[in-house]
């Protein structure tokens, strides 16, 4: 009965995720062999391009990825969800296209400075959810429902109650290919954060505080850990990340609007968090889960979009293969099959553990 | 023989008179709180802009445009005190709307097209209470599956949106429930009655119907015992799985009740309809004092929850606030202040710490 070969745990956390991409790549595999190959193509300009499901999969879920890394701290310092990203992107895009528009032209300078100031905004409003949950103590998803209500207005407001288009060669760089590089530059975006944060993770205590804060927040704070700081801090973290892929929605299309950007992206963000086999109520993380969960959501939205789905019914095959993902990974099932196993192996039932009842 | 001061004192708190001594509860607490700032509100509302407000109609107007809202927050109420979230309530409402309309138009009657209401919703409820309680999924990612499921399953059933054409149904919506003493008397001296939609009076008598179930059933106190501390609850002999199975099933046929009183009131179905129901719902739980954290709430405060949005969208209107960001602005900047209130009372009172729903601290348990 005991569980005489112990699997990493790192290993077991990043199963679900990694089970649920093979999963995908198979059955893809099975229905089309091609479906993965990458071509190198020219677009309009005569620039060298990667097309293909496998890019189109990397490059749609470039947001996704870079809010999940958000999220991921978010959820690990403060044991809850910030259900504002998509709205606050929505803000900083605003911010963005409203930098952009007021100077002549748009100049390198003029995006830095855009970018600049959509960062700066979608970090005032990260710390305004953050001092609500941290100060405040209020849920997370309560202090930031504020923010899904009525961020979306905000960004319509900034705007002026327009949808303007910003036109250069500088956005859709940012937005689709730089010329002369075959990679879409929102997947290198997502690689430059990813090394930003895997850098921060190891030369700071960035980390590991956070983990200790999620874990039990009165024994870091007598540890000498300043547990408000570091939900704050998280919070503005995410804020950020809104901001990054905020400039890189409103590149994509060159223009702003406020109601369908990043819609219900806040949704994705937190499957996210859960496919990578993180836990919802804070704590331990691993933000390469959370990253291999993003790619998952889109591979299957890819995937479905593939199999001529409508993209208005997606919604409701993506819930099934979600419930399904959740209930292999849910305790109670994983139990059962222990059971099953060691009763197949051993020829005798597996003691009382299952029918412990977890608090 | 003597009694002991101690029996004595739990003698006399048993008794009704001393009762009124004894603190308020947390429920009772916030309720108040919310109920006067209503009324406050609202009478700055009739001083400063008179006019509508000044009739009992207008509150009927409000009622009317928000039964199927009041519905289904009361079901988010009853999930959250038990310490859970269900956000599938929009959608379920959106199907339930798209299957009825569809239904009716296809030559249904209306008794089936009730019984396709309560039965979406039962089984939205069914199935989410099942993974919630029996298999232990956090009942976000549950409930946000089920929104996913019942928005893409409404495009299925129809893209297009469709009017109601059957004629028994338009009688049905147009008939109205008259109440003459709370009427006014218009400038041409006609008595005009107030009027009341039918789906008012199914949301009123929800509303007393879970009151009273939370008041004084065994269900309803295991709500609170649950959401308080579901250890606890666990010790004292609640069947902690039953129970929250049940807030499950009863939140989702509440949905689909909504869905039919909803499809009332508008008469056309539509995939964007009910969009955002779910999270006007916990606003109206929250403003009404339902902590996200269980076990603290009442469904007499979420009326007035859903009252106060309703009264606070209604001044911006009239305010001459007629861009179309004010709204939703103000009525986060209300959302807004109603929360830090809670918190700053509820700490006040040495509770403000660890605000955290059992269904994650049950998550974050597991993990160590």
């Amino acid at each position: 009965m005991k569980q005489t070969k112990k699997r990493s745990p790192i290993l077991s956390q990043l199963l679900m995720p990694l089970l649920a991409l093979l999963v995908l790549v198979i059955f893809n595999l099975i229905r089309d062999p091609g479906f993965f190959s990458v071509e190198l193509a020219a677009n309009n300009n005569g620039d060298p391009v990667l097309r293909g499901n496998l890019i189109s999969i990397l490059n749609g879920a470039s947001e996704l990825a870079i809010l999940a890394m958000g999220m991921t701290l978010v959820t690990a310092a403060s044991g809850g969800q910030d259900i504002s990203v998509g709205a606050l992107a929505a803000i900083a895009g605003s911010m963005f296209v409203k930098v952009l528009r007021a100077g002549a032209g748009i100049t390198p300078l003029t995006v830095v400075l855009g970018f600049l100031a959509c960062c700066a905004v979608a970090m005032a409003f990260g710390a305004f959810n953050g001092t609500l949950v941290s100060v405040f103590h209020i849920q997370p998803m309560i202090a930031t429902l504020i923010l899904y209500t009525c961020g979306r207005s905000i960004a319509y407001w900034i705007n002026g109650g327009a949808t303007p288009t910003v036109d250069s060669p500088i956005i859709s760089a940012i937005g689709s290919f730089i010329p002369g590089v075959p990679i879409p530059t929102p997947i290198l975006i997502v690689i430059l954060m990813g090394v930003i944060f895997s850098l921060v993770f190891r030369f700071t205590t960035l980390s590991l505080y956070t983990q200790t804060v999620g874990i039990n927040q009165g024994a870091a704070r007598l540890n000498g850990i300043n547990a408000v700081g570091m939900k704050l801090l998280a919070f503005i973290i995410l804020g950020v990340c809104c901001a990054v892929s905020g400039v890189i929605g409103v590149s994509r299309l060159s223009l702003i609007n406020h109601e369908t950007l990043l819609l219900d992206i806040e949704m994705d963000a937190i499957l996210a968090v859960a496919i990578g086999g993180n836990s919802l109520g804070g704590g331990k993380f691993n933000m390469v889960g959370s990253i291999l969960g993003a790619y998952a959501i889109q591979a299957l939205t890819i995937t479905l979009y593939a199999m001529k789905v409508p993209s208005t019914n997606i919604k409701a095959y993506k819930a099934v293969v979600i419930i399904l993902i959740v209930a292999v990974g849910s305790p109670v099932v994983k139990q059962a099959f222990h059971r099953l196993w060691s009763r197949l192996t051993n020829g005798q039932p597996a003691g009382k553990a299952g029918k412990e009842v977890s608090a | 023989m003597s009694r002991s001061p101690r029996e004595n004192s739990v003698k006399n708190a048993k008794s009704a008179g001393s009762r009124r001594r004894e603190p308020l509860t947390d429920t009772q607490l916030l309720l108040t709180i919310t109920i006067c700032i209503f009324f406050v509100m609202y009478a700055l509302a009739m001083l400063i802009w008179g006019g509508g407000f000044l009739r009992p109609q207008k509150v009927f107007d409000l009622l009317n445009d928000n039964a199927a809202l009041l519905i289904v927050a009361c079901g988010l109420t009853i999930v959250m005190i038990s310490g859970g979230i269900d956000i599938s309530v929009g959608g379920v409402i959106a199907l339930v709307v798209m299957s009825c309309v569809v239904h009716l138009n296809a030559g249904g009657s209306i008794v089936t097209a009730v019984l396709i209401a309560l039965g979406i919703g039962l089984a939205f409820g069914l199935v989410q209470g099942y993974l919630v309680a029996y298999l232990e999924i956090q009942p976000f990612i549950v409930s946000l599956a089920g929104m996913f499921f019942a928005r893409g399953m409404t495009t299925i059933v129809s893209v297009e949106p469709q009017k109601v054409a059957h004629a028994g149904f338009k009688q049905l919506m147009s008939t109205k429930v008259e109440i003459p003493w709370l009427g006014y008397t218009a400038k041409n001296g006609n008595l005009i009655p107030a009027r009341m939609e039918i789906g008012v009076v199914v949301a009123l008598v929800i509303v007393a119907v879970i009151f009273v179930v939370l008041r004084k059933t065994r269900l309803g106190r295991s709500f609170y015992a649950l959401g308080g501390n579901r250890q606890s609850a666990l010790m004292l002999g609640v069947n902690v799985r039953r129970t929250r199975f049940c807030a499950h099933v009863i939140s989702g046929l509440l949905a689909g009740i909504a869905g039919f009183v909803f499809m009332m009131h508008t008469g056309a179905g539509n995939a964007t309809n009910a969009a955002g129901a779910e999270m006007n719902a916990i606003a109206s739980s929250i403003i009404g004092g339902t902590l996200l954290s269980g076990g603290v709430g009442n469904v007499i405060g979420t009326f007035f929850g859903v009252l106060t949005l309703a009264t606070i969208k209604s001044i911006v209107v009239t305010s001459g606030l007629t861009k179309p960001w004010w709204q939703s602005i103000t009525t986060g900047a209300m959302l807004c202040f109603f929360i830090l209130l809670q918190s700053v009372v509820l700490s006040s009172r040495g509770k403000g710490k660890a605000h955290m729903p059992n269904w994650l601290k049950g998550a974050a348990g597991k993990k160590e």
